[in-house]
């Protein structure tokens, strides 16, 4: 067993409200200096900047997660994960499928920026990202899954499009086998309040900015013999999953 | 109706008034932002209780006249100032939205 640090919430410069400079390569390379080992770029209901992001991890030495930070149609946000990037890009494109297109102000909302290898700007989405799509909280875990995917709602202690201010309370179902906190000072309270003892806690650092990447401080303990990124990525997802 | 003239005949309070000038031309109650992003028009009044910043985003791109928060809900201080400098009017009221959509009824039918 070994230690790895994660951070599995991260926007990209894709995200309207995140920094122009949280690009795919800075975010590996600030993730990398921190000595965090295992990065998710979760960006909102778009997989674009993925491919980048993997070839930069690559070029820092992180291990990379595929990731999404989907809106639902109840403006609940939920971390997306898959193993699998060439699965992630099938997952992003049907998601795009359940965007409600409302064409993106960039000078309200920030710009929206696919970036290739080594950062080379090679487009930017149109339509705004961050808003509702029409998927319900109830069919997400579905449709992830299809994808080999698992999903959990994000920053639940937080009052913007956190599941417990959005809802009130945790849904019985679908059922979520993990919970993400922003600060884990909150966790206590809220795992006792809402009955969440059952639930693996992620923290996650949500980064909008290259400065919210924090010191590595989380970290899972993961059987990696022999080793391999792939193998460790694996653990990963069968430890969020319940298996482990 | 002004918003200027709408906040000084009626029980509310002015969080921020940028713009007291803008024309209040219809109501709309709604919490729930992509809704209110695609329903809301031009000109409305849009009653809500929902404070998180994301509100004076989804008013600058509707273009309504003034946010009114109903049931004393509050907006904290960083998202005024981002009110102010996107020239969004923002009012709040101890009223529910019924009750607030009441004070709106003759000005706007």
């Amino acid at each position: 067993m070994n230690r790895y640090y994660y951070d599995l919430h991260i926007h990209s410069c894709l995200s309207p409200c995140a920094d122009n400079d949280n690009t795919p390569y800075n975010i590996a390379g600030m993730a990398a200096l921190l000595g965090i080992n295992i990065v998710a770029l979760t960006d909102h209901n778009s997989c674009l900047n993925l491919p980048a992001f993997f070839k930069a991890a690559k070029t820092y030495g992180i291990i990379p997660v595929a990731g999404m930070e989907l809106t639902t149609a109840e403006e609940v946000h939920l971390v997306c994960l898959f193993e699998d990037l060439a699965k992630a890009m099938e997952f992003g494109r049907e998601i795009d499928s359940y965007r409600v297109k409302i064409k993106n102000k960039t000078n309200i909302f920030g710009e929206q920026l696919i970036l290739g290898e080594e950062d080379k700007l090679i487009g930017s989405e149109e339509f705004l990202l961050p808003n509702a799509t029409t998927v319900t909280i109830e069919k997400a875990p579905e449709i992830v899954a299809k994808y080999g995917g698992i999903c959990y709602p994000a920053h639940i202690d937080r009052q913007s499009n956190g599941i417990l201010a959005m809802l009130g309370f945790m849904p019985e179902k679908p059922v979520f086998n993990c919970v993400e906190f922003n600060n884990p000072a909150n966790a206590d309270e809220l795992i006792k309040k809402h009955n969440l003892q059952n639930k693996k806690i992620i923290i996650s650092s949500d980064a909008h900015y290259l400065t919210d990447i924090k010191e590595k401080q989380n970290y899972i303990e993961l059987d990696d013999e022999p080793y391999s990124s792939a193998k460790v990525r694996h653990q990963l997802f069968r430890y969020l999953k319940g298996e482990i | 109706m002004t918003v200027g003239e709408f906040a000084k005949q009626n029980p509310l309070n002015v969080l921020c008034m940028p713009e007291a000038e803008r024309e209040i031309t219809g109501c709309y109650i709604g919490d729930l932002l992509s809704w209110v992003m695609g329903n809301a028009r031009e000109g409305d009044a849009w009653v809500t209780i929902m404070s998180n910043t994301n509100i004076v985003a989804v008013a600058t791109l509707t273009n309504v006249s003034c946010i009114i928060l109903a049931e004393n809900v509050t907006l904290d201080e960083q998202a005024l100032n981002t009110a102010k400098e996107n020239g969004v009017n923002v009012l709040s009221s101890n009223l529910s939205a019924f009750n607030i959509a009441l004070l709106l009824k003759d000005t706007v039918v």
